[in-house]
This record gives C-alpha cells, sequence and structure tokens, in this order.
C-alpha cells in the first residue's frame, strides 16, 4: 500500500486521489438517498391509494424505472436530456462545470431508479398492516392524506427498515455507475491508479477496503436504527427462538 | 431536432447481435451461477467446517462490492496473477468477453447463494427427516428431495434476481465489449445520434423486464395460493433479501 503515499500526477498523492473519491461517492450517495427516500415513499403510498388515476400513475413509474438498467438511465439524463429540451436550457445543461455536469444527471439516474425500488417496499409495508388500521382512520374522519402521514406511513416505514438498509446498500454500490458518465468517484479513482502506478492490487485492494468500511458502518447504524424503531412483538427474530 | 429513426433500423442486425450477447451472458451468468450458489448454500446449509466460513465470507465480500469494481478486479489483477503461476512470468491476458463471463458467473453465485439458502432454510424440517428415515445419503437428500422444492418456491426471486442480472450485464460496458448497450454506443457515436440510440436501448430494455417481471409476478401469485409462504417470506426477511 506504499504506493498510496507516492506523488501523483497532480502534485498531490494517490491517497489524495481516493479521499476524493470517497467525498464524490458519499455526497452521491447521500444526495440520491435522501431524493430516492422521499420520492419512494410518496410513490410506494401511490400505489396504495383508493384514488385509480393516481394508483396507476405510480405503477407505471415503477414499471418504467425499475426496468430500464441504471446505466442506460444515467446515458439517458447524461446524454440525451440535453438534446431533447429546449436548445436553450439544453446549452445551458451543458454550460455547467465538470464534476457538477456528471454529478447532476447520476444523482436523476441513481435517485429516480432506487425510489422505484423503494416504492415496492412501501407498497408491500402498507400492504402488510391490518385493513382495520385504515378503517378506523376513515372512522375517526381522517382525510387520505392525515391517514398516510399520521397512520400507515410510520408503522409501514418501520417495518421496512431492514429491507430498507439493503436498498441503502444497493444505493451506495451503484454509486459506481456514475464513473461511466466520468465522475471520479471511488471505483474511477482506483482504476486511474492502476493506470498511472500499474499497481493493479493495491490500488483495487484500497477501494474495495473502502466500499467494506462504508457497509460495515452502514450495518452498525442500520442496527441500532432497526432496534430502537422496532415495533414491540414484531421482530422478525421472534421466530427463531422456537 | 428530429429524430432520425431509419438509422436505427439500418443498424438492427449490429444491435441484434449485441442483444444476442447480452443474452448469452445472462445464460451462463444464470446456470453457472446457480450450481455453484447452490453448491454453496448448500455447504453453508450443512455447517461444513471451513468452507461453511469461507463461503460465507465470499458471499459478504461479494454482495459488499460494486459490480464495476469487480470487473476491474478480474479485467487487471487475474492476468497478472495467472502471470505469476505460469514460467512465462508475463501476465496473460483473459480478454474482456472471458472475463465477463468468469466475472458475472462469480459475482451472480453470491446473490443465488443467499437466494437458495434461504429456501433451504424455509423448507418443511419434515422433509429432511424424512429423507433420513428412508435411508437417503446426505447427497442424494439434496439433490432429489430438498433442492428441488427450493427452486420451486424460490422461482419468483430466482427470476427477478436473474432480471437484475440482464440489466447489469449492460456494465460491460466498462470493458468496451459489444454487447446491447455497447452496440448501440458505438454506432450512436460514430453517426452522432445518440438520441436516437440510447432510447431504443432504454426502450427494448423496458420491454424485455417488463415481460420478465410479469413472469415472476405470476409464478409468485400461483404461489400465494399454495402454502409454505409464510416461512419463505420470514427467512427472505432474515437475509435482507425482501427486496426481491
Amino acid at each position: 500500500m506504499q504506493v498510496l503515499f507516492d506523488q501523483a500526477a497532480d502534485g498531490g498523492t494517490y491517497l489524495g486521489w481516493l479521499m476524493s473519491g470517497l467525498f464524490w461517492t458519499l455526497l452521491l450517495w447521500f444526495v440520491s438517498g435522501v431524493l430516492a427516500f422521499a420520492i419512494g415513499i410518496g410513490v410506494g403510498a401511490a400505489r396504495t391509494v383508493r384514488h385509480l388515476p393516481l394508483r396507476i400513475a405510480a405503477r407505471l413509474y415503477v414499471q418504467v424505472f425499475r426496468n430500464v438498467p441504471l446505466l442506460v438511465q444515467m446515458f439517458l439524463w447524461y446524454f440525451v436530456l440535453p438534446e431533447v429540451i429546449p436548445t436553450t436550457w439544453g446549452s445551458a445543461i451543458k454550460q455547467i462545470a465538470p464534476p457538477w455536469a456528471s454529478f447532476y444527471p447520476a444523482v436523476a439516474g441513481l435517485s429516480l431508479y432506487t425510489a422505484s425500488r423503494i416504492a415496492e417496499q412501501v407498497r408491500a409495508g402498507v400492504n402488510s398492516l391490518s385493513d382495520g388500521q385504515r378503517k378506523a382512520a376513515d372512522a375517526l374522519g381522517l382525510t387520505a392524506f392525515q391517514t398516510y402521514v399520521l397512520v400507515l406511513l410510520p408503522q409501514a416505514l418501520r417495518i421496512t427498515i431492514p429491507t430498507l438498509t439493503s436498498e441503502a446498500l444497493g444505493l451506495l454500490k451503484n454509486t459506481s455507475v456514475a464513473l461511466t458518465i466520468g465522475l471520479l468517484e471511488i471505483t474511477a479513482r482506483a482504476a486511474q491508479i492502476n493506470e498511472f502506478t500499474f499497481r493493479t492490487f493495491d490500488a483495487f485492494a484500497s477501494a474495495t477496503i473502502l466500499y467494506l468500511l462504508i457497509a460495515l458502518v452502514l450495518h452498525q447504524v442500520a442496527f441500532q436504527v432497526e432496534r430502537i424503531l422496532r415495533i414491540p412483538g414484531t421482530s422478525p427474530n421472534n421466530t427463531s427462538r422456537k | 431536432m428530429s429524430f432520425d429513426f431509419a438509422a436505427v433500423v439500418s443498424a438492427t442486425p449490429y444491435l441484434l447481435q449485441g442483444l444476442l450477447f447480452s443474452v448469452e451472458l445472462t445464460l451462463v451468468a444464470m446456470i453457472g451461477g446457480m450450481l455453484l450458489g447452490t453448491f454453496m448454500a448448500i455447504i453453508r446449509h450443512m455447517g461444513v467446517p471451513v468452507a461453511s466460513e469461507a463461503v460465507r465470507a465470499y458471499v459478504t465480500l461479494m454482495r459488499s462490492i460494486p459490480l464495476i469494481l469487480v470487473l476491474f478486479w478480474f479485467f487487471f489483477l487475474v492476468p497478472l496473477l495467472l502471470g505469476h503461476l505460469t514460467p512465462a512470468g508475463h501476465s496473460i491476458p483473459l480478454g474482456p468477453r472471458f472475463t465477463a463471463f468468469i466475472t458475472f458467473t462469480l459475482f451472480e453465485s453470491a446473490y443465488y447463494a443467499e437466494i437458495v439458502r434461504a429456501g433451504l432454510k424455509a423448507i418443511d424440517k419434515g422433509q429432511y427427516e424424512g429423507a433420513k428415515a428412508l435411508g437417503l445419503s446426505t447427497s442424494s437428500m439434496y439433490s432429489s428431495v430438498v433442492v428441488p422444492q427450493v427452486l420451486r418456491a424460490t422461482a419468483p426471486i430466482i427470476v427477478s434476481q436473474t432480471i437484475i442480472l440482464f440489466q447489469d450485464t449492460a456494465l460491460v460496458y466498462v470493458l468496451s465489449l459489444t454487447d446491447f448497450l455497447g452496440a448501440a454506443a458505438k454506432i450512436a457515436q460514430r453517426d452522432s445520434k445518440l438520441v436516437e440510440f440510447y432510447s431504443t436501448v432504454a426502450v427494448v430494455y423496458l420491454l424485455i423486464c417488463s415481460i420478465g417481471s410479469e413472469l415472476s409476478e405470476r409464478f409468485r401469485k400461483k404461489q400465494g395460493q399454495r402454502s409454505s409462504n409464510g416461512r419463505l417470506e420470514r427467512a427472505k426477511r432474515m437475509f435482507g433479501l425482501a427486496r426481491l
């Protein structure tokens, strides 16, 4: 791993390259994650409402964004979008400076793709609740919006936390797809270090260790969150006792 | 701007060739991954002393790092390793095609292993006991009693995972291979027709994967009518597989 402390072509160290890659991976992960959860919860809830057109729209959203490969979606945002919108907007997009020019399409691709997967989890969570919850909310005179925000979603989300954790991990891994549109995140930096130094093992091992570390931290945090937010008596681990 | 559909039509044979490679890669990785994955799942399920820990570490590692990174590992590192092992001493390039087949098979085997393991746990204990009572050997207990039931029970998840695999094959783009997306990208760049080719690619993927999802959904519904599903759902949740 000595190579990490060698001076790189731009005057810094290769470790510095890797850290800059880590920064972009984490930033992309965080921004797309927040957006994906917001959209995913909205769409997932919309898939379970009584209003038919809204349900169909949500269903279509999931169908489209889940069935096109993430890489292709990113290409659409990066290459195709600036061409199909009015020219002035298109050229405004093309003016954006380098790291951000790849960052925004990457965020769009990752968050919309991940949202379609989260929506399915949220839908499953809402559907797993007893029908009585919705009826009781009706009986209390809550509006549809109140029913979701105050009654259904808080319970559904607490049930779905374990699968949402694996979505977060999946999102972390998917951030590497952004390298195809030129974002220098961890994997891209590792490939770059390999190209400059031919220290193949060191370069890719460092990247692998970084991903493992982030995954480890995520698991610890998720475990604590799960423990705190668990609805008493609904733990899936109860079954292992018998 | 105008949508030049004729350019896409005239490139159809080349695109189909690319699509064929994507399908080929998916099938090879699915069959190889299922065989290897089932084998690994059984090792873990039986609790074979050292091997079981090794499989666990392998599966965790593969599931924690991005596929692109794994592709790079194999593309750059395995030739060097082979070079060290042979007397020649210089690196032996595997070529991107071979790298893709190997990487996808090994990578997917980790995911299939977790699915099959969840299935093995979900099978009723009586099935194992029944097989033992009939005097079946361990290998025939797994091959003729347990695994066939596991495969049927997990069919919807296996189909879902295979759709994800099919989508993931687009990532061979980073090795400059000519899969479906790679073929489209090459012509799109040559003719400066990015809009036409990339949107065509998106629509074709959408169609193929929608058919796949529909199939998976059918399997799921069919099984919903049968019993024993709560158990599999629980096992899936325990392994964080419910997203499939």
